[in-house]
């Protein structure tokens, strides 16, 4: 997922670049309300503990690793501005200092990984934590299950960026179809991995945990009566299932008959529709079958994502002047 | 990029006295970045200008004395890139051109050039600023060129503790093979997630630690910087003629 330089059209890295940056700044400053003066060393600290959990691989089948990615476990674990902060600072540290990931890069690479995975990651949890006991398993289900919608989010944020600012003739529907059923399977994995770290540090220290601060003491000790086990199964088949159906939906390519039907009968047809692409870059929407299903995908998403992101960062400040009030 | 000898971040800076080495950290993150801007705006069919723009990165290359097994090591950090760039010509629509009876979209290897090009360039001059500029030095030209205090306060508490617990991972890893875990599918993996909950309560607690030692030595919340010197005029102008040579091929190229 981190993309070099020149994958996107230069528009699209630049107005990422800005939004990324006008977020980070605001991350700074509520980072500062969250956690005081403790700020610097724990941020700096969280960071190298995402970065190390980067560098663990761990085994997914017969020789094949994979490796977490963190944004909506840094969410779950400090808060989404922290969290935010602390996975930018990851994908910065890695772009300057290991090329991994390019310069120009840096602004759909920092809102694609850190921003949308920690702010749709928090509105995930928040949203999945009302349905779940009020409990310490509940916490870790909930925050399992934002981590994988979060890895999905985060390829439809890729995918819609595609869209207008295309740098190969690949079409957006091959690209959020592939993206989105890729990051399906890397999502269950995070959401494993997820799961498993966050019951990990609620069996040690849930007081650390800003996602449990709605908590009781009587309610951390509560067992829950729903199994990690098969919460966590139920989870998976579900997002198979939604991925699956998703995939099917946007990677629908014409059939011979389709094409030609294109190419002969309903080629007029095609240049006076009422959505005007000119804003899209060329490629994402060129040799797209049916335009208006792939913008209506394409608007679905981004409707998605902005809804979840959108809704993130809104209760994340709420909260945050909540608690500076009290 | 791990491994049990050494440090992860250290290891970066290739010691040294090129040239390149000695230019001050903030006029080099600025050429760096001016250099990649550039390259990432050019457009793709101008093959020239990224001849021009390959030749002189390789030059600098050269003059920074990096050596070249380790910059060619360093730069397969954007292979799976490179991998995906390989397809594009395969899937991509458009016109196509046949080649030894495969049909190649032409427009698909045009991209699959812009990527490849504009991707090692871009990770090319990454290389060169880590390599040349130990981190500390790094850290002070964010600094002196704006970049929020906070936010490379951070950066640097990152960088010092990023070794740290790769060393503690690795030690409660090594621990664990010595009791015989050895994990190949998916369903293993609870006791090394486990671990990796343990080393995020670990280095909070470190944090909490360091955090109560600063404000015990007078931490106010800003880390005092000492004040080096800053850049010459002389620097910026002799250091700018790179950027400045790249970004007037791209304007000789387009006009």
């Amino acid at each position: 997922m981190h993309a070099p330089d020149g994958f996107l059209q230069p528009s699209v890295a630049l107005v990422t670049a800005v939004i990324s940056f006008v977020l980070l700044a605001f991350a700074l400053r509520h980072a500062g309300s969250e956690l005081g003066d403790r700020q610097v060393p724990l941020a700096g600290v969280a960071a190298a503990f995402i970065f190390a959990a980067q560098m663990v691989n761990f085994p997914v089948a017969a020789g094949t690793t994979g490796h977490l990615l963190g944004g909506a476990l840094a969410a779950v674990l400090l808060g989404p501005w922290v969290g935010m902060l602390v996975v930018s600072v990851v994908v910065i540290v890695q772009a300057i200092l290991f090329a991994d990931g390019g310069l120009t890069a840096l602004g759909y690479n920092t809102l694609n990984m850190a921003i949308v995975t920690a702010f749709g990651g928090w509105a995930t949890y928040l949203a999945v934590r009302k349905l779940m006991p009020r409990t310490s398993g509940g916490v870790v289900g909930a925050g399992a299950l934002a981590a994988g919608v979060s890895v999905v989010l985060s390829a439809a944020a890729f995918s819609i960026e595609w869209l207008f600012g295309a740098s190969a003739p690949v079409a957006f529907d091959t690209v959020f179809g592939a993206m989105v059923g890729v990051h399906v399977l890397i999502g269950i994995g995070e959401a494993v991995l997820t799961g498993l770290v966050l019951s990990a540090v609620m069996a040690s220290r849930p007081d650390l945990v800003v996602g449990a601060r709605h908590l009781t003491s009587d309610e951390l000790q509560a067992k829950s009566r729903i199994g990690m086990r098969p919460f966590l199964i139920g989870s998976i088949v579900a997002a198979v299932v939604v991925g699956v159906v998703i995939s099917q939906f946007a990677a629908s390519s014409p059939d011979g008959l389709e094409r030609v039907a294109i190419d002969t009968g309903f080629a007029e047809a095609a240049t006076d529709h009422a959505l005007d692409s000119s804003l899209f870059s060329d490629y994402a929407t060129a040799g797209v079958s049916n335009e208006a299903l792939s913008l209506a995908v394409a608007g679905t998403a981004g409707i998605a994502v902005t809804l979840l992101v959108g809704g993130g960062v809104v209760s994340a400040s709420r909260s945050a002047r909540r608690r500076q009030m009290v | 990029m791990s491994g049990a000898h050494g440090s992860t971040v250290t290891r970066l800076y290739v010691a040294g006295d090129s040239r390149i080495h000695r230019i001050s950290p903030e006029v080099k993150l600025v050429a760096v970045f001016a250099v990649v801007v550039v390259g990432a705006v050019t457009p793709r069919t101008e093959v020239v200008a990224f001849g021009v723009y390959v030749v002189a990165a390789l030059m600098v290359v050269a003059m920074s004395g990096i050596g070249l097994i380790k910059y060619l090591r360093r730069l397969t950090v954007i292979v799976p890139f490179i991998l995906f760039a390989f397809v594009i010509p395969f899937v991509g629509g458009g016109e196509k051109l046949n080649v030894a009876g495969v049909a190649l979209s032409v427009d698909g290897l045009w991209a699959m050039w812009n990527i490849l090009v504009k991707a090692a360039l871009g990770a090319t001059m990454s290389i060169v600023l880590s390599a040349t500029t130990p981190v500390t030095n790094l850290l002070h030209g964010l600094t002196r060129l704006r970049v929020p205090r906070l936010l490379v306060a951070i950066i640097s508490f990152m960088l010092r503790y990023i070794d740290v617990l790769v060393e503690q991972l690795g030690r409660m890893r090594r621990s664990m093979v010595a009791r015989g875990h050895d994990p190949r599918w998916l369903w293993q993996v609870k006791p090394i997630a486990s671990s990796a909950g343990a080393l995020f309560v670990r280095s909070y607690e470190r944090g909490e630690r360091v955090h109560q030692a600063m404000l015990a030595r007078g931490y106010t919340g800003v880390m005092p910087t000492i004040a080096s010197q800053r850049a010459s005029i002389n620097e910026w102008i002799a250091v700018m003629v790179y950027p400045a040579v790249c970004f007037g091929v791209l304007m000789l190229a387009v006009v």
